[in-house]
């Protein structure tokens, strides 16, 4: 096939993928990523056991460790007039904890509960890992969000219309989208967004914008609105509630004996660090998984291109439409893997501690059938996706 | 009376006085619970998860090890007899399997035993007896099974085991030397040989010191021998070893074949309401020539699955990537009981069909009769 043709077949109206492949050779590489598959699949032990054994029981720690931390903070306040108290030594400690829960709060989301319930671990048949009872510490209730998630979004992966995920709904990042006025204003719905990210996947799948546009749809989410209500209530109440009010409730002896900060600091100290944690967990999530899918160079396809797709095609087809992240070990167990996006949406339900060692496999396999394979620098990725935004507000 | 009267409602509301305070300590931790953070501390605190701790291994013999446990704070003490279910991961993958406690229940530093003989090609007890190490900790269940010595009335017990069908025998007769209440015992016991005996050693003690407890071990081996040549089960020997054996209640474990010829004899002599009987696995019922298997639809994974009439559904589905719940895989703790929403199934250990719509099928010891549809 010369330029032309290739031209041609990735224009609007194509039936077919973009790449300079025949359908046969779409089905052996689909065979040899099977391959790689089983492979990992038959690999899997003990080790992957320890691994995810283990992130829990930091990212519980780094849980138990922040909301001490905070408390501590508490103690050191200037209006406590010890030897320690002081603003500075406040400041550094509340700091300390908040970071540490947020950090709680991040491994949780990625590395754990969207792994957990990709089924990822359900293999060890640990009845406290499973896919099907994990509740993961995010407003959205876990079986949720697999709806929207596991079976819409890796599904229909960058399908104009199909995937939920595009833009959330909220914003243009493709030119196939079509350009409405309500979209000028997208950069700002874009920093909403990621400072609120969380709540923003917890309503993603009620469609309110269906709302405006037939009045059944209030009645038909009524039974979703309410487990998703009751979930975000729990939320709220854990970590704008009891933690404040419990700090409020420990100084209250000290404050009738006239000694101590006001119980106001005391809970607003607390809940600020609460609502700081989440946001940093908001703004992190959200920068990761923005540059899963908007970058520069990423695909996106119309129905027509994935009618009668086969398994193969399906493949080619998470291939084109994912974005890798580069960045080291650390990085990459923060993001829960998913700066390996690529072979996470190849291989959604393979242990994420395996994606590195997969990652280079896929990478060479790309370049012999010429296939793009879009991984770059954090910088790279997210500039890229903060320009489309930024662009495609205008038509 | 008064007091009796108060005792149980101060309890009930001192224990949900416990319950809400946990229910208010979780809204804290939510959506974990706060026993998850406890149990960063030990495991052994933990309310949500009952787990204990190896403390001490001893070999009983060459192939059986004694692997004493101490369990977490939720354990609650068990019948001479019963059993507990253990879950072991290896390789990564959790397996649950069923141990009978061989310490008695009066031990009171906390502690209980079980002991594992590691059977051939047995994954499980093999890792249980070769690789577990003190200080590991296991998934435990609490103690179930109805195979324990009556107290309301005095039996006179006469133990017929063989290999580490020991265990339960072995957790009743301390138990009886713990409470200083020896009954009139008659034990037959079948091991290998006299250093291939679990618990030999202890057993001969006691029946040194106690002339109520009357110890008749058969061995079953020549040393070096791999295959049973001699001591089988027969009721010359019954006869011979126990007199008046139809004046005892008989508590049987071992391996299968043992426990099909006890059966057999006790139904010849219209005996069997007084054998007591705990297994190791499921007893499988004889499936007819003519039974055939089915496709079995699991309704809530939406899959399909090919099934003869001898594969455990539970197996069946397990085979198709699905992971239903289970526990002993023998069809004594029910934790695999489904719905049968339509078709016919194959109780394997009696061979009767299940067809009622409705009807709750356990996976583990159920196979195929045909096409079915199960709630799973």
């Amino acid at each position: 096939m010369n330029t032309d043709e290739f031209k041609k077949v990735n224009t609007k109206n194509s039936t077919r993928l973009p790449v300079d492949l025949s359908d046969p050779q779409i089905e052996e590489f689909g065979r040899e990523l099977d391959a790689i598959r089983e492979e990992v699949i038959d690999s899997r032990g003990a080790k992957d056991r320890k691994y995810i054994l283990t992130v829990i029981k930091t990212q519980r720690i780094l849980g138990l460790l922040g909301r001490i931390m905070i408390y501590a903070s508490i103690l050191l306040l200037p209006a406590w007039s010890h030897d320690l108290a002081s603003s500075t030594n406040f400041w550094i400690l509340i700091s300390l904890g908040t970071l540490s829960l947020a950090t709680a709060k991040i491994l949780e989301n990625m590395e754990i509960g969207h792994n957990i319930l990709h089924g990822q671990w359900d293999w060890m048949k640990d009845p406290d890992i499973q896919s099907s009872s994990w509740e993961w510490n995010h407003v959205c209730p876990s079986d949720q969000w697999i709806q929207s998630h596991n079976i819409k979004h890796h599904t229909w992966t960058n399908v104009i219309g199909k995937d939920p995920d595009i833009g959330y709904g909220l914003l243009r990042v493709s030119s196939r989208q079509k350009w409405r006025p309500f979209y000028l204003l997208q950069p700002l719905y874009a920093f909403l967004l990621a400072v609120l990210f969380e709540w923003g996947i917890a309503i993603q799948e009620l469609e309110l914008g269906k709302m405006f546009k037939r009045k059944s749809h209030a009645e038909k989410i009524r039974p979703l609105l309410q487990r998703t209500g009751t979930k975000m209530m729990k939320q709220i109440t854990k970590d704008y509630i009891l933690w404040p009010l419990l700090a409020v409730v420990m100084t209250l002896p000290f404050t009738f004996s006239g000694v101590g900060p006001s119980l106001f600091v005391v809970f607003f100290s607390v809940l600020i660090a609460n609502v700081l944690a989440n946001i940093f967990r908001n703004m992190w999530t959200y920068l990761i998984i923005f540059c899963g899918h908007f970058p520069k160079d990423v695909y996106h396809f119309t129905r027509a291109q994935v009618e009668n797709e086969t398994r193969a095609k399906w493949y080619v087809r998470q291939m084109l439409g994912s974005c890798n992240i580069r960045g080291g070990k650390l990085f990459h167990i923060m993001s829960g893997n998913l700066s390996h996006q690529i072979e996470h949406h190849l291989f959604p339900d393979i242990p994420s501690n395996r994606y590195p060692a997969l990652a280079p496999r896929v990478r060479a396999l790309a370049e012999r059938y010429k296939i793009p394979y879009n991984s770059a620098s954090l910088t790279r990725q997210f500039g890229t996706t903060l320009w489309k935004i930024f662009r495609y507000s205008f038509p | 009376m008064s007091d009796k009267k108060h005792s149980p409602s101060s309890t009930k509301s001192k224990s949900s006085f416990l319950a809400k305070f946990s229910a208010f300590t979780d809204k804290f931790a939510y959506p974990l619970r706060a026993s998850h953070y406890v149990e960063l501390l030990n495991p052994l605190w933990a309310g949500h998860a009952l787990k204990a701790k190896v403390v001490k291994v001893w070999d009983e013999t060459k192939d059986a090890r004694t692997l004493t446990l101490k369990p977490g704070f939720n354990w609650r003490n068990y019948r001479a007899g019963q059993h507990i279910r253990i879950g072991v991961a290896l390789d990564g993958v959790q397996y649950t399997r069923t141990y009978t406690i061989s310490s008695p229940p009066e031990r009171n530093d906390g502690l209980f035993t079980i002991t594992v003989k590691a059977i051939a090609d047995g994954r499980i007890s093999h890792h249980l007896v070769r690789k577990i190490k003190v200080g590991s900790f296991l998934a435990i269940g609490l103690p179930q099974g109805d195979f324990y010595l009556p107290d309301s009335r005095p039996v006179k017990p006469l133990f017929i085991t063989a290999g580490s069908g020991i265990t339960p025998a072995m957790s009743m007769l301390e138990s009886m030397l713990a409470k200083d209440r020896m009954r009139d015992t008659v034990h037959i016991h079948y091991a290998p040989h006299e250093f291939d005996a679990i618990f030999g050693e202890r057993l001969k003690k006691i029946a040194s010191e106690h002339s109520l407890y009357d110890l008749n071990q058969v061995f079953t081996h020549e040393y070096g021998e791999h295959k049973q040549t001699k001591g089988y089960f027969h009721a010359e020997q019954l006869e011979k070893l126990c007199p008046d054996w139809r004046e005892r209640e008989t508590y049987a474990c071992g391996p299968q074949p043992l426990i099909e010829a006890m059966e057999k004899h006790y139904t010849l002599e219209n005996m069997t309401r007084y054998l007591h009987i705990e297994r190791f696995s499921a007893q499988l019922a004889v499936i007819p020539k003519e039974a055939v298997g089915g496709t079995v639809s699991f309704s809530k994974s939406g899959i399909d699955a090919l099934a003869d009439a001898s594969t455990a559904l539970l197996r069946v589905a397990e085979d198709a990537g699905m992971n239903p719940p289970h526990g002993c895989r023998m069809g004594i703790c029910h934790s695999c009981s489904t719905t049968l929403l339509s078709g016919c199934v194959r109780d394997l250990r009696t061979g009767k069909l299940i067809n009622d719509v409705g009807s709750k099928v356990q996976t583990c010891v159920c196979a195929a009769a045909g096409d079915c549809e199960l709630d799973l």
